[in-house]
């Protein structure tokens, strides 16, 4: 999917966790980024249809890469990952879901 | 307290809100420059000043020759406030956002937009599959996540296209292949402009060069392609296609779509200024004059958010709004507002050269404005193009109604990613033209914004108030 462009130094290393499993990024990268970077493209299912989606514009335009942080619906390619951030899926309120 | 009153504000810090604010401050006009982004550079020169040495040798020249216009920008007096999110600009020039939850309020004698462009959507089948994004989300992750797309297929047309790909390449990415749109019949079209872009020999040689170094990689290319769709279910797994009478199927978890940029209208359009239908570009445009004066006399738009010119083009026009503005409210006499326009709207004019021919090449095909029944239009809603069709039949004679039809355009995105398809395809419909068919209508907020930004803001406002 994504390979990176260069080994970060290791003071530049960040993780962070993502639906409670940890995420390794590199500082400056965003959540949508460093979500890419693990091999995670599906992060949400839309509420009409249940159907998996994916940060998709990387510029705020698109609103494809919604995720959830400290109970706010945020857009995961607007946010650069810090640390220990707690990143959440948006709830599924798909009708169809469990 | 942070100053609220200015002489001008800016919207976008890319080439043309950052030339516009560095030109305008020069003057002795205070600015402030607000943008959405961590650090100027608007998506073209993204991250331009924190770029490593890698970075700099595979996003190349061009790419940094944006670090002077964001050096420039860091020693001017301009107060640059970044990471916000505008969500309301008001008729009388006041400028509404938020940071990290706080709200905030300015309000210039003269506001100018430059707001840019976004990628034009292609609707095809599957473009919703995770793993299938713009070629422009490929470049930005280069440039400022420090990631390439790795086995990558893109898809479209257009220079960008060829800049990305050769850009994947110089990162050890090679695409897999690139599926282009562009046929015979568009070069054929795109030849009595050719003359013109001649002009411009150093960009037609750059596009060559391109062209060449794909080559040798020996990316495969695709031509005249249609009936483009990407397979999966949770995933993108392939791109199927029509080229040279054979249907193809290419596997790749990673698509890259492009058909151009469009102009990013939502800010022009909460204001209700006058738009005009492009047929060529295809695409709505601000109507401005050459200095980029709008519809109303407190707005100015620069760069590509008034019709697509690319990135010098948008640093001049930046140049020649803040002049605008200056004369506007009266900082700069028209004298001298025309005897230093003058110059720059000559070499915007050499700029323009190629554009002509590289629109008419690279315009996209019909299957992108008149998408197949099934296909989604709508990403938020995930109303298909056939339901719009189907609408209109039902009397649905404008994109504000397919609202009321059928929730089109009523997601977060507010239509960013389906107005220019939902009025192509009402305007087939009704045989009518797209500037009699219209667009969404846009209210602020511009972006969603959550109640303690709005809250936080009336207390803002409050303090500014009683001070």
């Amino acid at each position: 999917m994504f390979k990176p462009l260069e080994t970060p130094p290791s003071d530049e290393q960040l993780s962070f966790t993502f639906d409670g499993k940890p995420v390794a990024a590199t500082r400056g990268m965003s959540v949508a980024g460093a979500l890419f970077q693990s091999s995670t493209d599906a992060i949400r299912n839309t509420p009409v249809s249940g159907s998996a989606r994916g940060p998709f514009c990387m510029m705020g335009a698109c609103y494809d890469c919604l995720v959830q942080i400290d109970g706010v619906t945020v857009q995961a390619c607007q946010i650069p990952v810090t640390d220990g951030l707690v990143v959440s899926r948006v709830p599924n309120t798909h009708k169809g879901a469990e | 307290m942070m100053q609220s009153q200015f002489d001008i504000v800016v919207v976008g810090a890319g080439p043309a809100g950052m030339s516009a604010a560095v030109e305008a401050a020069k003057h002795g006009a205070t600015v402030c420059l607000l943008d959405e982004q961590q650090r100027a550079g608007g998506q073209i020169y993204r991250n331009v000043a924190q770029t490593t040495p890698a970075q700099a040798k595979i996003l190349g020249k061009d790419y940094l020759a944006g670090g002077r216009l964001v050096q420039e920008l860091g020693q001017s007096a301009v107060d640059h406030r970044a990471g916000v999110t505008v969500w309301n600009v008001g008729e009388d020039g006041a400028v509404t956002y938020s940071r990290n939850e706080q709200a905030g309020q300015v309000r210039g004698q003269h506001v100018i937009i430059a707001n840019g462009a976004t990628e034009r959507p292609v609707p095809i089948p599957g473009w919703t599959l995770p793993g299938v994004i713009t070629a422009g989300a490929a470049q930005i992750m280069m440039k400022s996540d420090g990631l390439v797309a790795q086995n990558a297929v893109l898809v479209g047309s257009g220079p960008l296209l060829y800049l990305v790909a050769t850009q994947l390449l110089a990162a050890g990415a090679p695409p897999k292949a690139l599926v282009e749109t562009q046929t015979r019949r568009n070069l054929m079209s795109a030849l009595p402009h050719f003359f013109g872009a001649v002009k411009d020999w150093k960009q037609l040689v750059k596009g060559m060069r391109f062209l060449v170094t794909l080559k040798r990689a020996k990316v495969p290319r695709y031509t005249a392609a249609s009936e483009i769709a990407v397979e999966g279910t949770d995933h993108a797994q392939a791109v199927t296609f029509r080229a040279g009478g054979k249907d193809h199927r290419i596997e790749t978890d990673m698509v890259l779509l492009h058909q151009g940029v469009v102009p990013n209208t939502q800010i022009s359009r909460s204001l209700k200024l006058d738009h005009r239908f492009d047929d060529i570009q295809r695409c709505f445009h601000p109507v401005t004059d050459a200095l980029g004066q709008s519809s109303h006399p407190l707005f100015s738009i620069a760069g590509d958010g008034a019709g697509i010119g690319g990135a010098k083009v948008a640093a001049i026009s930046g140049r020649l709004a803040a002049l605008n503005a200056l004369a506007s409210i009266g900082k700069i006499d028209a004298g001298l507002r025309d005897t230093q326009a003058a110059g720059l709207i000559r070499s915007r004019q050499s700029e323009l050269s190629i554009r002509p021919f590289l629109d008419v090449l690279y315009t996209p095909p019909e299957e992108v404005f008149a998408p197949a029944d099934d296909t989604i239009i709508c990403r938020c809603e995930e109303v298909r193009a056939g339901d719009i069709r189907k609408f209109a039949a039902m009397g649905c004679d404008g994109p504000n109604r397919t609202k009321v039809f059928g929730r089109c355009g009523m997601g977060p995105c507010q239509g960013r990613n389906c107005g220019l398809t939902v009025t192509e395809i009402l305007a087939a419909e009704h045989k009518r033209t797209q500037n009699e068919v219209g667009a969404f209508r846009i209210r602020a907020p511009l972006k969603p914004v959550t109640l303690s930004e709005l809250s936080a803001l009336s207390d803002t406002i409050h303090q500014d108030k009683t001070q």
